[in-house]
């Protein structure tokens, strides 16, 4: 059984229909890769999966929550499902540590030691033991995007969204936060990135995922896409950013 | 222009000076506690709350911020008991400070929520975290250090305007000072030293009001 579930989602804001009946399956320990043009719908797709969009039609079912569903509790299913954005989103009066405390605290209301020892484990985890009393202003942004993704951590969550992380990076910072989310598809994490990173999507990846004008275009094994693309679009797309 | 001036007559009034002193110190700080209470849950409800909630604090700002608070203070002392809602002149005008504070401070913090980058709401409300929770953990504590230095301005004038409790007779400092010169006719001496205690009020309150914010906010 898939752990999330994507059948025919249509989206519009106003007249404006950015997904046109997207669906799709992601079993547990999938590392999907979501690339595309920009405008093609890959982050509101995203989004939908925890409920930070809504849908007019079709249907997302993660961990066994319809996300649209009338009685739908999304603290929940946002227990279960993480999300890490392209802009950090630090909690900027709040020290690294603290970031990854909060949600523990507040809404599993965990002890603050607890808590303390889980954010020391997580922030080991993203190799950034040593800067756990440090603010945001203090960090750089691929060490702030590394405690984004520990604050994530923290709430152990079934499946991990990642939109544009490493977008607004500097280049040179790109491969640490890479090889965060790397080896946390190796420890088994399910995952899936909206990226622009095509060789990680290529090498890390266990699925592909092609959106073109709202739709899902073509989708496949990363190597034997990448390989050998079916459609002219992503022949094209793959060309350009290659 | 020859005045004599004559400090010296006061004197047998400082006591009177003293309790007024007291009385516009107290109402400044329980109107600034208050007021800011209500300015935070009219701007709570204003950002997070429902829409016909959100219209009714509209409302409200809207009519304080837009009449003289004199008129908002007679209204409430003179007319209220129309109503059947008579109050003290200490009450009326606790009462009056409290609504003129909570609707200009609703909009400074209103001010400040707004300021706070969507994508941190969006990052809680991701961590499972609720609407009042976000609010409370992530996104108040950086709008009140955006809005600190208004906020303290707003406080500063609301003191400096309550002498116009004293029409209503609320015993505050310009209400002795009026009552000092109305027995010994020393209004240059009198009016001099409650100008000057309004002032020590307002830079005392400013620089108190800063080591407040440099201790509450002493992360970044």
């Amino acid at each position: 059984m898939s752990l999330v579930s994507i059948r025919d989602v249509r989206k519009s804001f106003g007249s404006n229909e950015v997904l046109k009946g997207v669906s799709l399956d992601i079993a547990k320990g999938d590392v999907v890769a979501i690339i595309g043009r920009s405008g093609s719908g890959k982050s509101t797709l995203l989004r939908c999966i925890n409920g930070l969009e809504t849908y007019q039609s079709g249907s997302i079912v993660a961990d066994g929550i319809e996300v649209a569903g009338a009685n739908t509790n999304l603290r929940e299913l946002r227990r279960h499902v993480g999300m890490v954005f392209q802009q950090f989103n630090l909690f900027p009066h709040l020290t690294a540590a603290e970031n990854v405390m909060l949600a523990p605290t507040v809404v599993n209301k965990v002890s603050k030691a607890e808590a303390r020892a889980t954010a020391a484990e997580v922030l080991a985890k993203v190799g950034l033991s040593e800067k756990m009393d440090a603010y945001p202003s203090e960090l750089s942004g691929g060490q702030q995007q590394r405690v984004a993704i520990a604050r994530s951590l923290a709430m152990r969550p079934k499946v991990l969204l990642c939109d544009e992380i490493t977008s607004a990076l500097d280049p040179e910072l790109v491969n640490e936060v890479l090889r965060v989310v790397e080896q946390l598809a190796r420890e088994g994490m399910t995952l899936i990135l909206v990226t622009h990173e095509m060789r990680f999507a290529r090498d890390v990846g266990t699925k592909l995922v092609f959106m073109h004008h709202g739709k899902v275009h073509e989708e496949g094994v990363p190597k034997e896409v990448f390989a050998a693309p079916r459609t002219p679009e992503l022949q094209q797309f793959v060309g350009q950013v290659s | 222009m020859s005045y004599k001036l004559q400090f010296a007559e006061l004197l047998p009034y400082w006591n009177v000076l003293l309790y007024g002193l007291v009385f516009t110190i107290v109402l400044t700080i329980v109107s600034t506690v208050v007021g800011i209470a209500v300015g935070t849950a009219g701007a709570a409800a204003r950002t997070f709350g429902p829409g016909w909630l959100g219209r009714i604090v509209a409302v409200y700002v809207e009519l304080i911020r837009n009449t003289p608070f004199i008129v908002q203070l007679f209204f409430i002392f003179f007319g209220l008991p129309a109503l059947g809602l008579k109050l003290s002149e200490t009450t009326a005008a606790f009462l009056a400070m409290v609504i003129n504070l909570g609707a200009y401070s609703t909009e400074i913090i209103r001010a400040g929520i707004e300021a706070v980058p969507k994508g941190h709401i969006e990052a809680g409300l991701s961590l499972a975290m609720s609407k009042w929770e976000v609010l409370r953990h992530i996104v108040l504590n950086q709008a009140f250090r955006k809005i600190y230095p208004a906020l303290s301005s707003q406080i500063i004038i609301v003191m400096l305007g309550s002498a116009v409790v004293s029409q209503i007779s609320a015993e505050d400092l310009t209400y002795a000072a009026n009552y000092v010169a109305s027995r010994n006719f020393r209004n240059f001496e009198v009016y001099l030293l409650v100008a000057l205690a309004y002032l020590l009020l307002a830079m005392l309150t400013r620089s108190l009001l800063r080591a407040l914010g440099r201790v509450i906010f002493k992360a970044r």
